[in-house]
C-alpha cells in the first residue's frame, strides 16, 4: 500500500495521459467529417462533390440534336469518328443556351495540319500532306472539314453561324 | 526543359520532396541515436558512458521538439495535420508518425528524463524564483515526493521506460526507412535494407553528435574531458559504424550484381548528379575516413591529445556523412526518371519556404532548445541542485 | 445550317430539356448512375493514335489543368534498330533504350519526324486508376482512394499536400496542384463519366485511339475486345492492377 503512495507521481502523470486522450476522443468526434468511412477510408462526400465539377465540352450527341444537317453530312464521310468538340473546342456553354454564347469558326490553317501535317512518326495509312499540298490555299477551298473526301460535295465557303433562323 | 536530360514523364520534372524532407530523417536519427547512447548506461550498465547520459536525454529532446517542423513547413496545408491523429489510414507508414512521435515524446523521452531529474526538479522548485519557479512546480505534476522509496522506485521505471525506448527509438526511425523502403514505383529507394540501414546510420550520427557536445560544452565549461567516457563512446560508434557501413555496401554490391531494369539509369546517376555528394561526402569523407581514423585509435595506443582530435575530426565527418547519406536517398530519389530514360535537377530555393535558409535554421534550432534544456535541467554531474538555484 | 424557324422552335426547348438532366447533379442525386453498377476503365489503341495531342488540350480546357502540369500526356517513341557501327560495337539495345520525347506533355502535338528508319509510334499516357493502387495505399490521412465503381479520386479538401501518393505512382500520373497546394490527377472524368458523357480526353480523339470503357457492363465492347486483340498495361510487374489498357504496346515503352 505504501508503494502506491510513493508512486504518487506516477500516478498524476498517467492521469495526463488519460485526460489528454479523453480531450482527444472529444475532439475527434466533432472534427471528423460525417460521411468519412462511409465507402471506405475516405469522405464520402467527396465523391458528389467530385461528380458536381462543372462540364466544358457538351459531347457529340447533344451536338447533333440540333445540328443534324451536319451531323448527317458528317457521318456519311471520312470524319465520321471525328467528334464536333474535337475540332470546335468545349462548347458546353453553347449547348446549355445557344444565345448566350457563338462559337467561332476554327482556323483550318491551324487546326487541320495538327492532325495532318506529315510526319514519318505517323501511321503509314492515315491521311497526311506535305507542307507545299495547298500552295498556301486555305484547305475549305477544296475539302468540306465536316467531309474532307476530294468526292465528297466542298461545302460553300462562306462565314456560317448555326444561329436561329438559318433559313435557306 | 530546363535541368531535364533525356526523357522525364513531365510531371516527375519538379522535386516534391525537399531538403526539409532531407533534413527530417536527419533529425529523427539524432535523436534515436542519442537515445541508444543513453540507453547503453541504463539498460545496458556502460558505466563508462555515465557522464553523457543525461546530455544525451536533452539532446535528444531537444532534437526531438525540432523534428515536426520540417514536415510542418513541407504541407501544402499544415493546418490539416492533425488528420494523421483523427483518421490515420492503417495502410500508410506515414500515418504512424503522430503516434509514434507522441509515444516516443510522451512515454519514453519526457517520462524517463522527468523521473531521472525528478528530485532536482522537486529541489529547484523549492528554491528558485519568480516565473522560474512556477515552471518547476508545474514539472513537479504537485508532487513534493522525493522520498528513498519514491526515488527507488522512479530508477525502477525508469529503467523499463529505457527497455521500451529502445523499440521505440527504432521503430521513431525506422519508419521514415519504411517510408521509403516500401515505395515499389522507386527503385532506388524500394528495398528492405531502408529501414537497418537509417536505424544504424542514425546511431552512428546520434553518438557522434552527443560526443561532439560533451566534447564542445565540457572545454566552454573549463572543466576536464573525461577520456574513459569518450573512448568508450568512440569505440561503439566504431562498431555501429563498421556494421552501417557494411550494410550500405551490402546494398551497393547486390545492386552492381544483379544489375536489374533501374541499375544503368541509377548507376548513370551515381557517378554524375550524386559524384559528389555520394562517393566524395557521404562514402570517402563521410564514412571510409572516419572509420579508418577510429579503427587507428582502436589498434594503437595514441595519446590523449591525438585521440581527441581524431574523434572531433571522425565525429564531425559522420555528422556530414550521415546527412549526405538523407541527401543521397531523398534528392537522389527523385533526380532520376520511373522512365529509367532520364534525369532532372534539383533547384533548391533560398529565401523559400522549403529553402536553404530554413533548412539552415532548423539544423540550428535544436542547438538552441538544448541550451535552454541545459539550462533549466543542468546535465552535469558536478552541479548540484543547491549550485543551480544559487546562480538565478 | 438549313433549319427552318419552325423546326429550331421545336429542337431548341426539347435540346434544352435534354441537356438539363444530362448536368444533373450528383452521382446520388442523379436518378440514372448507382455507382456498384460501373467499373471503370479505358482502352487505348496504340495504331491509332497519330500524336494531335487533342486529348492533352481537351483535358486542360475541362479539367482546368495547371500549364507544366498533365492529368495526361502522349509520348512519342523512336525504336531504331539495332546499328553495327564498327566490328563487335554494338549500339545500346533499343528495346531497353528507345528515344522518347513528350513536348509540353504533347500539347501542341509533335514536330515533324524526319528518321525513316526503325518504328515510330505514340502513347497517351493518364492515370491507370489501378484497382491495387500503391498511390491510395500510402496516403497518411484517406485523402485519395478508389471509388466503389473504380475510378481512383482525390478529396482535395481533405488532402495534406505531403506528396507521398505522388511518389509512390510508378506511372508518373499526379502531381501537386500549383496553386491549391494539393494532390491532382486525372479524375477520368468523373463529373461526365456518371452523367452519360464519354472523357473529354475521348470524345477530343479523332481516330477513337481512346475509350472510356466500363468493365461491369456486358455490353460494352471492350469484352470483345479483349477477346481477339493482344492487350497490356503499363509496368505489369508492379501488379497494381492498372485499368487502362494498351492495344498493341510495344515492348519498349516504358
Amino acid at each position: 500500500m505504501s508503494t502506491f503512495k510513493e508512486a504518487g507521481h506516477l500516478f498524476r502523470f498517467a492521469g495526463l495521459f488519460v485526460l489528454a486522450f479523453l480531450v482527444f476522443l472529444v475532439v475527434r468526434h466533432f472534427v471528423v467529417p460525417k460521411s468519412f468511412g462511409e465507402y471506405g477510408h475516405y469522405r464520402g462526400a467527396a465523391i458528389g462533390e467530385i461528380a458536381a465539377r462543372p462540364v466544358h465540352f457538351a459531347g457529340h450527341a447533344a451536338c447533333e440534336s440540333c445540328h443534324t444537317d451536319i451531323a448527317d453530312t458528317k457521318h456519311a464521310g471520312k470524319h465520321a469518328g471525328v467528334n464536333c468538340e474535337a475540332c470546335h473546342g468545349p462548347l458546353a456553354k453553347h449547348a446549355d443556351d445557344p444565345t448566350a454564347m457563338t462559337p467561332v469558326k476554327p482556323d483550318t490553317a491551324v487546326l487541320c495540319v495538327r492532325c495532318h501535317a506529315a510526319s514519318a512518326a505517323r501511321p503509314k495509312d492515315f491521311p497526311q500532306i506535305a507542307a507545299d499540298h495547298s500552295n498556301g490555299l486555305a484547305c475549305e477551298t477544296c475539302h468540306n472539314p465536316h467531309s474532307p473526301g476530294m468526292d465528297a460535295t466542298p461545302a460553300a465557303p462562306a462565314k456560317k453561324t448555326a444561329s436561329a433562323g438559318g433559313a435557306k | 526543359m530546363s535541368g531535364v536530360e533525356g526523357y522525364m514523364y513531365p510531371n516527375e520534372i519538379t522535386l516534391y520532396w525537399s531538403v526539409l524532407i532531407v533534413l527530417y530523417p536527419y533529425i529523427t536519427g539524432l535523436v534515436a541515436g542519442a537515445f541508444i547512447l543513453a540507453s547503453l548506461e541504463r539498460v545496458f550498465r556502460v558505466e563508462a558512458v555515465k557522464p553523457t547520459y543525461r546530455l544525451a536525454l536533452l539532446t535528444a529532446l531537444a532534437f526531438l521538439l525540432v523534428a515536426p517542423l520540417p514536415l510542418v513547413l513541407h504541407l501544402g496545408h499544415p493546418f490539416r495535420s492533425p488528420e494523421m491523429y483523427f483518421t490515420p489510414h492503417s495502410t500508410s507508414a506515414m500515418a504512424m508518425f503522430g503516434y509514434v512521435y507522441l509515444w516516443y515524446l510522451m512515454a519514453v523521452l519526457v517520462l524517463e528524463i522527468w523521473l531521472d531529474y525528478r528530485r532536482e526538479i522537486v529541489l529547484l522548485s523549492q528554491s528558485s524564483k519568480g516565473l522560474l519557479r512556477l515552471v518547476y512546480r508545474i514539472m513537479t505534476l504537485g508532487s513534493s515526493n522525493i522520498s528513498e522509496r519514491s526515488l527507488a522506485i522512479d530508477e525502477r521505471v525508469g529503467w523499463i521506460v529505457t527497455l521500451i525506448g529502445i523499440p521505440s527509438a527504432f521503430l521513431l526511425h525506422g519508419y521514415v526507412g519504411f517510408i521509403f523502403g516500401s515505395i515499389k514505383a522507386n527503385p532506388w529507394w524500394s528495398s528492405p535494407l531502408m529501414p537497418v540501414v537509417f536505424i544504424f546510420s542514425a546511431m552512428v550520427s546520434g553518438i557522434a553528435g552527443v560526443m561532439l557536445l560533451y566534447m564542445a560544452l565540457t572545454k566552454l565549461r573549463k572543466q576536464k574531458i573525461d577520456m574513459r567516457c569518450v573512448d568508450a563512446i568512440a569505440m561503439y560508434m566504431f562498431y555501429i559504424y563498421v556494421i552501417d557501413f557494411s550494410l550500405e555496401m551490402l546494398d551497393l554490391v547486390h545492386r552492381i550484381y544483379e544489375a536489374n531494369e533501374s541499375f544503368n539509369s541509377l548507376n548513370f546517376m551515381v557517378h554524375t548528379k550524386l559524384y559528389f555528394s555520394q562517393i566524395i561526402l557521404q562514402i570517402l569523407l563521410g564514412t571510409v575516413t572516419p572509420l579508418v581514423l577510429l579503427f587507428l585509435t582502436q589498434v594503437v595506443k595514441l595519446p590523449e591529445i591525438a585521440r581527441k582530435s581524431m574523434y572531433v575530426i571522425s565525429g564531425s565527418l559522420a555528422l556530414i556523412g550521415v546527412l549526405a547519406m538523407r541527401w543521397n536517398v531523398v534528392i537522389g530519389g527523385q533526380l532520376f526518371s520511373k522512365s529509367f530514360l532520364g534525369y532532372t535537377t534539383y533547384k533548391m530555393g533560398l529565401v523559400t519556404r522549403e529553402g536553404l535558409l530554413v533548412a539552415i535554421f532548423l539544423t540550428i534550432l535544436p542547438l538552441f532548445f538544448l541550451w535552454a534544456l541545459v539550462k533549466l535541467l543542468p546535465p552535469w554531474p558536478e552541479t548540484s541542485a543547491h549550485q543551480a538555484s544559487a546562480g538565478d | 445550317m438549313n433549319l427552318s424557324r419552325r423546326q429550331m422552335l421545336i429542337l431548341l426547348p426539347a435540346a434544352a430539356v435534354a441537356w438539363k438532366s444530362v448536368l444533373a447533379g450528383t452521382p446520388e442525386s442523379s436518378p440514372n448512375y448507382t455507382m456498384s453498377e460501373h467499373w471503370w476503365g479505358m482502352l487505348i489503341d496504340i495504331p491509332k493514335c497519330i500524336g494531335c495531342g487533342n486529348c492533352v488540350r481537351a483535358c486542360q480546357a475541362e479539367n482546368d489543368v495547371p500549364d507544366g502540369h498533365f492529368r495526361t500526356w502522349v509520348e512519342r517513341y523512336h525504336r531504331s534498330d539495332w546499328e553495327m557501327t564498327r566490328e563487335g560495337d554494338v549500339t545500346p539495345n533499343p528495346l531497353i533504350v528507345p528515344e522518347v520525347i513528350s513536348p509540353d506533355g504533347g500539347k501542341e502535338g509533335f514536330p515533324a519526324a524526319t528518321d525513316e528508319s526503325g518504328k515510330y509510334f505514340f502513347v497517351p499516357k493518364m492515370c491507370n486508376h489501378c484497382a491495387d493502387s500503391p498511390c491510395t495505399q500510402v496516403c497518411p490521412v484517406g485523402a485519395t482512394f478508389i471509388s466503389p465503381d473504380g475510378v481512383v479520386l482525390v478529396d482535395q479538401t481533405y488532402c495534406l499536400g505531403c506528396a507521398y501518393c505522388v511518389q509512390a505512382c510508378p506511372y508518373g500520373c499526379r502531381y501537386i496542384h500549383p496553386e491549391k497546394q494539393v494532390a491532382d490527377k486525372c479524375t477520368l472524368c468523373y463529373h461526365r463519366i456518371t452523367k452519360g458523357l464519354t472523357t473529354a480526353c475521348c470524345e477530343a480523339c479523332p481516330t477513337g485511339a481512346r475509350q472510356l470503357v466500363d468493365l461491369k457492363d456486358p455490353k460494352d465492347p471492350i469484352h470483345e475486345f479483349l477477346k481477339t486483340h493482344s492487350v497490356q498495361v503499363l509496368k505489369p510487374q508492379m501488379a497494381t492492377g492498372a485499368k487502362v489498357f494498351y492495344n498493341d504496346l510495344d515492348g519498349s515503352v516504358r
